[in-house]
């Protein structure tokens, strides 16, 4: 579905991305992993289209992204710092977003709103909003058009323990429905019953990207994050 | 586009800047007219006082905001839409607004107390420049990252176009007095929208026997219909110019 070929990206001398080749696919939920600073947001947001890679590109369903926004119909992004108009109530915000995204017979999914409680918190303006706060109304938009991808930048940093439950059960729940999920994470115990796929990057290169099962066979590791400390280990 | 047009207005609206920026130039406007004894003279006074207000405030304003709209651009920017409409729609949103303020807040009076060309001709010209200073605004601040710098560089711009613009124009008169060159002041005034519009109000206003040899010149060009014509295609070259290469630059800036 989203397939990079050769994508590389500075930002002054520092090189984000280096030469990143990843397909991902249909059904996969696909785990990004990596030391801080190693280009797992930068891949993310070249996908998105918000970072424009130096060289190389990336293709959604065969369609080259650069210069075309209609591929976005299909992704739900939840970013890492969720930044919105600090003067608009939550409902603005859900209502705009449904106003500007809100296609022909796509039903809403009102799902992680109503789990949430948001119900309560309408009216609250986003600069009153605490972190976790925030974080659950970035996840509800996410999910709120029902796309066929989603993009989860850190999800569950700064939800309480029930919040994220919810979100990891509502990300199992589309991942039966086939859909594709990309997911960024330094809490790799969380990740273990989410993932089918491993994608690590060190110093914005690819080290390697394999299916769960593979990780586990080759270190001989149960946990993730032991199978992923390992591979550390040897490097 | 139209939505995210909605949103900026409504959002504009609701600060208070906006509000007060209209009521300051409604008060201004009705002040000078009810003090002058001849309309005429109102516009004279007005003109000085649009020509420095109007795009102060237009470049300030537009800047400040395109900061402060950097949530709601990223927001947006990750969402199905087109780049360019979004930097658009802000501009778009951002330009009608300014110009609704001028138009309440010198346009309604200018139409109440004066008859008459010059009225009209200034009306249009504060418009024109209320949308040229956002349209550098946005500029100005695509190209800066940091919202003090682009600030500092929107102030340091309107500085440049109504007070140091002048200053270099008089020290070339001076060196070049000995040439011919007031047909190059033609070509050189074309290059600030400020003196650009300063001329073009003087000339309805009669007043440019005041000017000596160069306003006769000035006469003998922008007197004329193809001279007015090319007048007006530079102030609106001097819109949407910049507006398209600050699209240009969102288009491939990061987020």
């Amino acid at each position: 579905m989203i397939i990079a070929t050769n994508v590389s990206k500075k930002f002054g001398k520092l090189k984000a991305l280096d030469d990143v080749s990843v397909t991902c696919n249909k059904g996969e939920c696909i785990a990004l992993i990596g030391p801080n600073g190693s280009g797992k947001t930068t891949l993310i947001k070249s996908i998105l289209g918000m970072v424009v890679p130096d060289s190389g590109f990336i293709t959604f369903n065969g369609r080259n992204i650069l210069r075309d926004w209609s591929y976005r119909n299909d992704i739900g992004y939840m970013p890492q710092i969720g930044r919105y108009p600090e003067n608009m109530t939550i409902g603005q915000v859900l209502d705009m977003m449904k106003d500007i995204r809100r296609r022909k017979n796509v039903e809403t999914d009102n799902d992680l709103v109503n789990a949430f409680g948001l119900h309560d918190l309408m009216k609250k303006r986003m600069r009153t909003l605490s972190g976790g706060t925030r974080q659950k109304v970035s996840a509800s938009l996410a999910f709120l058009f029902n796309p066929s991808v989603l993009v989860l930048d850190e999800p569950t940093a700064g939800l309480d323990p029930v919040a994220s439950e919810i979100l990891k059960e509502k990300i199992i729940a589309e991942k039966k429905k086939g859909k594709l999920v990309l997911i960024t994470s330094h809490v790799l115990s969380e990740l273990d019953d989410l993932v089918t796929q491993i994608i690590y990057l060190q110093d914005g290169k690819l080290r390697f990207h394999k299916s769960l099962e593979d990780l586990q066979r080759e270190t001989g590791e149960g946990k993730l994050n032991r199978a992923i400390a390992s591979v550390m280990m040897n490097k | 586009m139209k939505k995210i047009i909605k949103y900026v207005i409504v959002d504009i609206l609701r600060n208070r800047i906006i509000l007060a920026y209209t009521i300051f130039l409604l008060v201004l406007s009705l002040s000078i007219f009810n003090l002058e004894d001849s309309p005429e003279k109102g516009l004279l006074s007005l003109l000085n006082i649009i020509l420095i207000i109007v795009p102060l405030v237009s470049i300030v304003f537009s800047t400040i905001y395109v900061y402060n709209s950097s949530e709601f651009i990223e927001l947006l920017v990750s969402q199905p839409l087109k780049r360019s409409t979004i930097w658009l729609s802000l501009f778009a949103g951002l330009a009608f607004s300014m110009a609704i303020a001028f138009f309440i807040g010198a346009g309604i009076p200018i139409l109440l107390y004066t008859t008459g060309n010059t009225g009209l001709m200034m009306l249009v010209i504060g418009l024109i420049l209320s949308v040229i200073f956002v349209s550098i605004a946005v500029l100005a601040s695509v190209t800066t990252r940091d919202k003090a710098k682009g600030i500092g560089k929107a102030i340091l711009l309107w500085l440049y176009f109504s007070i140091l613009f002048d200053g270099l124009v008089l020290f070339i008169l001076f060196q070049f007095a000995d040439y011919p060159i007031e047909k190059a002041m033609i070509g050189i005034s074309a290059l600030n929208p400020i003196d650009l519009g300063r001329i073009l109000i003087l000339l309805e206003m009669e007043v440019s026997a005041l000017l000596g040899y160069t306003g006769a010149i000035f006469k003998d060009f922008f007197g004329t219909t193809s001279g007015f014509l090319l007048a007006f295609a530079a102030m609106l070259a001097w819109a949407l110019l910049p507006l398209w290469i600050s699209v240009r630059k969102f288009n491939a800036k990061d987020l």
